[in-house]
């Protein structure tokens, strides 16, 4: 069963999509169809351009609020939210509610009333618990967007969506793709935002390498093909997308240890070089070097680890923009039917 | 003492699989008593609930339905649960010993008891703690509990690890002939789980429990019953396999037998599949195919009792992300509609439903619920089997609202609970008649 569509049964699809096909929330992958997708990574692509100009910022959402309200820690998914924030313009502010109400035991959704009753626009959640973001978007009050930065082992839609801007700057045609994804899926928002993505752009085959351990039992009804063994997994792909493995992974029961699952799916230059000569190397950060793969790779020739950060800026911005913009179109805020950002593109 | 009506239940469809009634006959109800079973010329009646058209069984008997008292009466009370329990035609329910304090202790057990007659809308049973304080570490005072009115023991949802200890308590329980109440589910695959491990747990990054959490420790119970010949009850399978297992079991004349929750009768991980924390529930729903052969098992006979697993929350339980909500349904009033559900869809045939919801459950207990025979509590539940109604959750009597079933469109509904012979829900009463 390759799920090129998402199902029908997933409420997402209402939740995150208004009723004029445009973007409300942005909470996952699954929900969307190819066309937004597109329209986003369309967007990204020009503000991409941006930072080269002398003037880094645009006015789409001048008087706009956005909250990072992060539940979790994060750094580098925390600062090109805040960045690609500031550059449309918005008003900004970074929660970091580990340390301040939830240790109070305010709950969830106190947090959020509260903080919607400062007339926020957009929320950015991160939060440990799969759904934590779909949760707060069927609780907001209509004009508020929630963007999904990523919920427990559920969906990490943003990140999914700048690698595929990464890769579509290096190799445009998705459907002649192989496409590795390497590592702790088990536990991995990312790899199932990944997965879908690939799926939705129609990538020729997606391949994903782990130990039992870190596989789930269902996995190829998501669309993939399973390898416990990286030699034969990596053979001739055009893309190679490390995950992170969390360092409590390699003290249970799922690993012996860091060492022996690099010796094994490590990649080191000479896995590397089973597969095509000008495949990307990809990971989402941070990487554990000598665990996920080695310097010699991560810092060589074909890593375009740091232009998946640089590219997070525009992914996000686009992602913010269109989600506030179709409010901004919706209610006829900005007079006229089209909104600048449509103008734009 | 108020004084006891003289009541004559006429002319409807009397079906109590007791002892194999179907048919139309009057039912004389005297001295909190049947007194009399069909024409009965004699029977001088104070009053005639006209039961043309309404079915009149037993009253149901429920056997795990959490009452919330004491400990956390913001969910509900005795009261107001037993008063849902009427509402559902249910004039049985068995508490399972997780109350806080735990049932581990003669004063617990009593307390309940208290209350409950105080409220008198439903027998309330009580299970005993299998260890004390369900740690699993030492056996409890299983003869004190069982003075003090418990009909079985259960460690409730909480497990003993320890095989041996789990043995000693099994064989004490038998000792004094008390049903040993097991929810099986292995501690550490189940642990941090919230969600069938599946296609669709996988696919929301939700934490799964896999099947063999539960078929492990049926495993364990299943043997440690047949070395000792311990008579046990498995409440709320979850797993097809479990069932395989427990017919084979069965087959082999082990005296084990096992209920399941109504709502794993209807729903299946896909109703989890937008997150909706309603149906988060423990033992977690499971596939189709397991829902469809726990339907069929209920069918046979190798799953002889359905219960409402009726766990009633105050909305903040359920308002937070899905793994952080509380598990469990109001189940109490939508028990029997659930049931006739699958009678109108063809699953079950109307008397085994009944004999399901009672007769059937009662013999588990080992008490002399559930049936109309000459002589037994004149307990007795009257449904029209036709009424359409569609279910609101704000307008459940529970104290817990928390229900997926919010929405649906029933056939069949409870017009009358009687309880010692007297009327301890009527549905004019909420329903003013238009």
């Amino acid at each position: 069963m390759n799920l090129q569509e998402s199902p029908t049964w997933l409420s997402s699809a209402n939740l995150q999509v208004d009723s004029q096909g445009r973007l409300r929330h942005f909470l996952s992958i699954e929900g969307l169809n190819q066309r937004l997708v597109t329209e986003i990574l369309d967007t990204a692509e020009s503000f991409a351009v941006l930072p080269e100009q002398s003037v880094k910022k645009v006015p789409l959402l001048r008087g706009k609020t956005i909250a990072n309200l992060f539940f979790e820690a994060s750094t580098r998914t925390r600062t090109t939210f805040e960045l690609a924030a500031k550059r449309l313009s918005a008003d900004v502010l970074t929660i970091n509610v580990p340390t301040s109400s939830a240790t109070k035991g305010e709950s969830l959704l106190d947090t959020l009333r509260n903080l919607q009753a400062m007339h926020i626009d957009m929320f950015v959640v991160r939060h440990a618990q799969s759904g934590a973001a779909h949760f707060i978007a069927s609780h907001v009050s209509p004009h508020v967007s929630v963007v999904n930065g990523g919920d427990g082992r559920h969906a990490h839609p943003t990140q999914a969506l700048l690698d595929m801007f990464t890769i579509r700057r290096h190799k445009p045609d998705f459907s002649v793709l192989t496409v590795a994804i390497v590592g702790d899926v088990m536990h991995s928002r990312v790899a199932r935002s990944q997965i879908h993505v690939l799926n939705l752009l129609g990538v020729r085959e997606i391949r994903v390498i782990a130990p039992r351990t870190l596989l789930p039992n269902h996995l190829e009804d998501m669309g993939v093909r399973i390898f416990t063994n990286p030699l034969q997994g990596l053979k001739d792909v055009d893309v190679v997308m490390m995950l992170r493995l969390q360092r409590e992974r390699m003290e249970s029961a799922m690993l012996p240890s860091g060492l022996e699952f690099f010796q094994i799916y490590g990649l080191t230059p000479e896995k590397l070089a089973l597969a095509k000569p000008d495949a990307l190397v990809m990971h989402p950060g941070p990487i554990n070097r000598g665990v996920e793969m080695s310097s010699e790779v991560a810092d060589g020739a074909q890593s375009v680890i740091l232009q998946q950060v640089t590219h997070g800026i525009a992914v996000r911005m686009a992602v913010m923009s269109l989600c506030l913009g179709s409010h901004a179109v919706e209610r006829g805020r900005l007079g006229g039917e089209i909104s600048p950002l449509r103008r734009r593109i | 003492m108020s004084y006891i009506k003289r009541i004559r239940i006429r002319g409807g469809r009397v079906i109590d699989p007791s002892q194999g009634l179907d048919e139309i006959l009057d039912i004389c109800l005297a001295d909190k008593r049947v007194v009399a079973l069909g024409e009965a010329p004699d029977f001088q009646a104070d009053e005639v609930i006209d039961a043309t058209g309404l079915v009149v069984c037993p009253g149901l008997v429920d056997l795990r339905v959490h009452l919330r008292e004491p400990g956390q009466e913001h969910k509900g009370t005795i009261a107001s649960e037993t008063a849902a329990a009427a509402a559902g035609g249910i004039t049985t329910v068995c508490v399972p010993p997780d109350t806080v304090p735990i049932i581990d202790t003669p004063a617990v057990a009593e307390l309940i008891k208290v209350r409950a007659n105080q409220s008198d809308k439903a027998w309330v049973l009580t299970l005993g703690a299998l260890t004390k304080g369900l740690a699993g570490e030492q056996i409890s005072e299983m003869a004190a509990l069982q003075t003090a009115g418990c009909v079985g023991v259960s460690n409730g949802l909480r497990q003993i690890n320890n095989t041996l200890i789990l043995r000693r308590a099994m064989e004490y329980a038998a000792t004094f002939g008390l049903t040993v109440f097991l929810h099986p589910q292995d501690p550490w695959l189940s642990a941090s789980g919230c969600a069938h491990e599946g296609v669709i747990s996988e696919r929301l990054g939700l934490p799964g429990i896999p099947v063999a959490a539960e078929t492990v420790a049926v495993t364990r119970a299943l043997v440690l019953a047949e070395q000792d010949g311990i008579r046990i009850h498995f409440t709320m399978l979850s797993a097809a396999r479990s069932v395989e297992m427990l017919a084979e079991a069965q087959a082999r004349g082990l005296p084990v037998t096992a209920d399941v929750a109504i709502h794993q009768l209807h729903l299946t991980e896909l109703d989890i599949a937008d997150f909706n924390a309603q149906c988060h529930v423990l033992p977690p729903l499971r596939s189709q195919y397991d829902r469809d052969i726990l339907r069929v098992a209920c069918a046979s006979g190798v799953v002889s009792a359905i219960c409402s697993d009726h766990q009633p929350h105050e909305p903040d339980a359920k308002l937070a992300p899905f793994c952080e909500t509380e598990p469990g349904i109001s189940g109490l009033e939508t028990l029997l509609p659930l049931g006739l559900r699958l009678v109108h869809n063809g699953i079950l045939d109307l008397s085994t439903l009944i004999s399901r919801l009672s007769w059937q459950p009662s013999s588990i207990l080992g008490q002399p619920y559930g049936t109309l025979q000459i002589g037994a509590r004149a307990d007795v539940c009257l449904f029209d089997l036709e009424r359409r109604w569609t279910l609101d959750a704000a307008r459940l009597i529970s104290r817990g609202h928390n229900t997926p079933f919010h929405g649906w469109e029933l056939k069949g509904r409870v017009i009358h609970t009687l309880m010692e012979g007297r009327r301890v829900f009527d549905l004019e009463d909420i329903h003013q008649p238009c």
